[in-house]
């Protein structure tokens, strides 16, 4: 048998329904490339056991003609869905030890559709960063490297265990979490799909929080038609989520046509950043060039208050965490460090818990909420996020979908950035804007940097447009045909 | 708008996250060096802008009062760090 | 503090005769008000009172990670109902905002609650005062908001032990404008209050159990000049102990600024024990509760029809239902504001008085039963009287079967047995008489046996007239219809 690995979740699908392997023939491979990959550090906790278990019953469901859509497809699970007794950490230190007894909406759909569970993917601590370099757990490492030198690079963040992990067929698809960025950003670093659907298409229940206003899940895949079959699984009202919205779920994958005839494609023009590089600023042409040569009518658009998304959400996502991860205080689950008495417990323990950048972002929001500057932070970001807002809204009365760069740069080396946060924030430039708006976005595959290293464009949609972000991102992955993939260097 | 290393303290305290005094000197920076990016706001001119609530169009929807959850003392104590014949324990408080 | 207490007339407001002159007592308070409801605020489990602990806890309430609220429908019906039984300004777009703040029994480390725009705005109470008199309270707002934890201290030699039962139980916080004046007057609002609520459904009132606490914001001043400084006293859990906090902690402020001292804001423990108020320095210190608006939860928003439908199913409320005593009954307003205190004292009320004399069945019911009720400690639900038996007594007396002084010793009987008063009447022979015929025999056989006083009474003393009432009654074992012996009696003395 051909490395079963390899395949996309499509043609796992028709294989197995086909008899050609068995859903346990399947998950073995994966486990034995998860084993061979631990120099990655992707996975916080392996799950072959369950993995196997799993594969069993969906073997079972097919004999019998009754698999649901996700049948025997494995899947690592981002480690901020909580998973019924299975270690469940955000990649924090304050979450020691915490096996939820509750299993998340968004993996119960996907458990429920047949999915196999591979194991928990490392993150950035909290999902806060964009390089993987604040987990608990250790930096997760991008399967690719540069054609020029060795040096491990940033699978991005803060989804790149799932990033990684699905670039380097560990496994077939990842669940990942998108705030600012969190699954386009590392779908572009590690030359794979990522999609963030609208805010209230997936259920927020079980899921670790970050910032509620924008935490959205969403489908990690090798192609746009496997983001569509994983996304349709995923997605669905949930009544436990009061942010969830009761919408029927479309056949995505019916979305892909591969015809945009006609379809109008916006390009912002406060996108095209001051010294922005060359080649991203070539690929976008390119991508441009591409949609116009299958039929989409392009069509110049502007989006006035692009600039001020970055700090807006910088206030606005702190904040709202800062509120959020007040429930870790070592009384009811985790890490508990004793103190002197009850306040010294909860600081001394949400000190060694929590890991710098963290912290950072908990004392912004606390200071952006306190008396006296909330009107100036909190209430302002809010009202530019209107704007922001309004923004989008007006441009989609013109166009269909807008197509523009992912993130800023290719995948960089561990350390480069140094040490100052703001340039680390820089890199969701290109997508936090539409989280803030809550638009669906999708990140494309689309070309090679002068490294070799792989660059991804984006494509945003209306709300609940979920169907013309896919069908157009089906079109520019045919026609980028990237094919490229890393060596296994890590297999040693 | 400038933090000092006294309100940097004042925040930590109502963040409940220790913060030795040595540290408090570089964390300031590092929060004035974002918050002076942050002060760009105050270019848009959100006169009359409502802050934004939510995404979608929706409101707020409501649950049957019946009750469909608890009963599960064991499973709520089971990842608790000190428990006590089904109560979480914290160390005493005086009040 | 050895200082007298004046004042006590709950309608002059409580003055404070200090060492400089007089002190006027300002009073505000803010009542936090259990939601009767099967669930709780935000999640679906239980809010029975009494269960082991953190039995009744969902993974909401003990905040989890990625646990989401979803609000319960009868909370907010339940807050408005109440905010039109205070004749409120009902919110058809309110906010649900994070109090952040760090507490054992607090699991989200944030309570949600409402701060800028509430569920209900402005409304008033109006109290009743001694002799009928009433006064309106301003209510400022009435917000909903999720109840914390417990925290237990006296169970472990070195930990405290946190149940999350209450953990999200939904509350009603109501809260009035600075308008009381007295440890009295707030007395009759929180018991004004809890009339209503329980008229309403809306909270049992049981503040025994909780399901009602009082936050007693108290501060002192000159008469007709401007508010001082106020005190916050938290949580008291008992009328008579918030008229003794309130005694406590205005005479303490008196005292300060009488020695030239000033009052600091802050919250203060009302100690029952000792009977004094202590600060809660400690537990003030650095809040800073940085509210803003819940990213879980959207705006919660109803329309007309939502409130018009809950104000046509209001019940009567106590101020119409006494009202209408008073003036479709002819019950004194006294009497009628005894009677709508409590819902199950005017339901009782009203059933004995359908169909019958209402005051005479207001007397009955303010006067034996109660007397009754209080001598032997039973409540109103434990009468061996039900409201049909007091009824078929009044009847008895209506008819004149029975005499109004027969009647009390049958009801003592029916209290006692449970027994029904014609049967009493029946087997004791109580029936009045009114056969003319045994009457007249009686009235002879006591002229027959007074001469001396007939002759008195012939000479012009009319007043003797009672004391051969009296004899005849005697004579006939208090069974003659005293009409009718009236009625023959004076022909026959006057010869
Ligand atoms: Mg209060
Ligand atoms: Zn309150």
């Amino acid at each position: 048998m051909s490395d079963l690995t390899k395949l996309t979740i499509a043609e796992a699908r028709d294989g197995l329904k086909a008899k050609k392997f068995s859903a346990v023939e399947l998950a073995a491979a994966h486990i034995t490339a998860m084993d061979s990959a631990r120099g990655l550090n992707a996975f916080i906790t392996e799950t072959p056991e369950k993995a196997i278990e799993n594969a069993t019953a969906s073997d079972a469901r097919l004999a019998k003609g009754e698999e649901g859509k996700l049948e025997g497809i494995p899947l690592a699970i981002k480690d901020l869905f909580c998973t019924k007794g299975t270690l469940t950490t955000a990649a924090s230190h304050i979450l020691d030890g915490f096996k939820p007894e509750y299993e998340s909406t968004v993996t119960s759909n996907l458990w429920n559709a047949g999915a196999v569970m591979l194991g928990k993917v490392n993150l950035d601590e909290f999902a806060m960063g964009s390089s993987n370099e604040t987990s608990y757990y250790g930096n997760v490492v991008n399967p690719w490297r540069r054609q020029t030198d060795d040096q491990p690079l940033v699978p991005g963040g803060s989804s790149g265990g799932s990033a990684s992990a699905v670039a380097a067929n560990l496994a077939m698809g990842a669940t990942g979490t998108d705030t600012g960025g969190s699954i386009r950003q590392p779908a572009a670093f590690t030359g794979i799909v990522g999609m963030k659907p609208t805010y209230g298409r997936c259920s927020r229940w079980g899921t670790v929080a970050f910032a509620s206003s924008l935490d959205q899940a969403g489908p990690m895949t090798r192609t746009v038609r496997d983001a569509a079959i994983m996304l349709e699984a995923m997605a669905g009202f949930d009544p436990k989520d009061s942010t969830s919205v009761d919408m029927e779920v479309p056949n995505f994958e019916a979305a892909l046509t591969g015809d945009v005839k006609g379809l109008k494609v916006g390009i912002p023009k406060e996108y095209r950043l001051d010294g922005m590089s060359a080649e991203i600023e070539a690929l976008w042409n390119q991508g441009i060039e591409w949609l116009k040569a299958a039929g989409a009518e392009i069509i110049d658009i502007s989006l006035p208050h692009t600039k001020y998304a970055l700090p807006a959400y910088y206030i606005v996502a702190p904040a709202e965490a800062s509120s959020n991860l007040a429930r870790y205080d070592g009384v009811r689950y985790g890490l508990r460090v004793e103190g002197e008495d009850l306040a010294d417990m909860y600081s001394r323990t949400r000190a060694e818990g929590f890991g710098a950048e963290v912290k950072r972002r908990i004392l912004i929001g606390t200071y952006a909420l306190s008396a006296g500057y909330y009107d100036a932070y909190y209430l302002k970001a809010q009202k530019v996020r209107t704007r922001i807002a309004e923004d989008f809204r007006e441009a989609f009365k013109t166009v269909d979908t807008i197509l523009t760069p992912t993130a800023p740069s290719a995948a960089f080396a561990f350390g480069e950035k140094g040490t100052d946060p703001l340039e680390m924030y820089l890199n969701d430039v290109f997508t936090v804007p539409a989280s803030l708006a809550g638009l669906p976005g999708i990140s494309v595959p689309s070309g090679l940097s002068s490294d070799g290293l792989p660059l991804g464009l984006q494509l945003l949609g209306r709300p609940f447009d979920e169907e013309t972000v896919i069908r157009t991102a089906g079109v520019l992955e045919e026609a980028a045909a990237f094919d490229a993939a890393p060596t296994a260097w890590w297999r040693g | 708008m400038s933090l000092d290393k006294a309100t940097v303290a004042k925040v930590a305290n109502l963040a409940r996250i220790r913060v030795e005094e040595n540290d408090l000197e570089p964390l300031a920076n590092e929060l004035n060096a974002i918050l002076g990016w942050v002060e760009q706001l105050s270019e848009v001119d959100t006169e009359n802008v409502a802050p934004m609530t939510s995404v979608a169009e929706m409101s707020l929807r409501w649950r049957d009062d019946e009750v469909t959850d608890g009963g599960y003392q064991q499973q709520v104590v089971a990842n608790a760090p000190a428990e006590e014949d089904g109560f979480f324990a914290v160390p005493k408080v005086i009040e | 503090m050895p200082r007298q207490l004046l004042g006590g007339e709950v309608d002059m407001g409580m003055i404070i005769q200090g060492a400089t002159g007089d002190w006027e007592v300002v009073i505000g308070l803010e009542v936090h008000a259990q939601v009767t409801s099967k669930a709780k605020l935000f999640s679906g489990s239980a809010t029975e009172y009494g269960a082991e602990q953190n039995t009744q806890v969902s993974f909401i309430d003990a905040a989890m990670p990625g646990m989401l609220p979803v609000i319960n429908r009868a909370a907010v019906e339940q807050a408005v109902r109440t905010g039109l039984g205070l004749k409120a300004q009902i919110n058809k777009f309110s906010v649900f905002d994070r109090k952040n703040y760090f507490y054992a029994d607090l699991p989200q480390g944030y309570q949600i609650s409402q701060f800028q725009q509430p569920i209900v705005g402005k409304g008033v109470l109006t109290i009743d005062l001694k002799d009928g008199e009433t006064r309106e309270i301003g209510i400022t707002r009435l917000h909903l908001e999720q109840d914390a934890g417990k925290s237990i201290h006296d169970q472990h030699p070195s930990m405290s032990l946190i149940d999350l039962n209450r953990s999200g139980v939904a509350l009603m916080e109501i809260v009035s404008e600075p308008d009381l004046r007295s440890p009295e007057e707030a007395a009759a609002y929180v018991k004004k209050l809890r009339s209503i609520l329980r008229y309403l459904g809306t909270c049992d009132g049981n503040m025994e159990e909780g399901s009602m606490r009082a936050d007693v914001n108290v501060s002192v001043r000159r008469p007709g000049e401007g508010f001082g400084t106020r005190c916050e006293m938290k949580n008291i859990n008992s009328v008579r102990f918030m008229q003794q906090a309130i005694i406590y902690e205005a005479n303490r402020q008196v005292d300060i600024i009488e020695a030239g001292g000033t009052v600091d804001q802050e919250t203060r423990l009302y100690d029952p024990v000792k009977g004094e108020t202590r600060s809660m320095r400690s537990k003030e210190e650095a809040h800073d509760y940085r509210y803003f608006p819940d990213p879980d939860l959207l705006p919660l928003e109803f329309d007309d029809a939502f409130v018009e439908k809950l104000k046509s199913e209001l019940p009567e409320l106590p101020d119409e239902k006494k009202n209408r005593f008073i003036t479709e009954l002819g019950i004194s307003p006294y009497d009628a504001g005894v009677l709508v205190a409590e819902k199950e004292v005017a339901d009782y009320f009203e059933a004995v008085a359908k169909g019958r004399d209402a005051k005479l069945a207001a007397n009955w019911v303010t006067g034996e039963l109660f007397g009754n009720l209080n001598r032997t400690g039973k409540s109103l639900s434990e009468s061996p009287v039900s409201a049909d038996a007091l009824g078929d007594l009044i009847g008895l007396i209506k008819d004149g079967t029975i005499s109004n002084r027969i009647a009390k010793e049958v009801f003592e009987e029916m209290f006692e047995t449970g027994k029904a008063a014609a049967d009493i009447v029946e087997e004791k022979g109580l029936k009045q008489v009114s056969d003319t015929g045994a009457i007249e025999a009686a009235i002879d056989e006591v002229i027959a046996a007074n001469e001396d006083k007939v002759a008195e009474y012939r000479a012009g003393k009319d007043k003797l007239l009672g004391f051969f009432m009296g004899q005849v009654m005697k004579a006939t074992g208090g069974k003659a219809n005293p009409g009718v012996v009236n009625k023959l009696l004076k022909p026959k003395l006057d010869g």
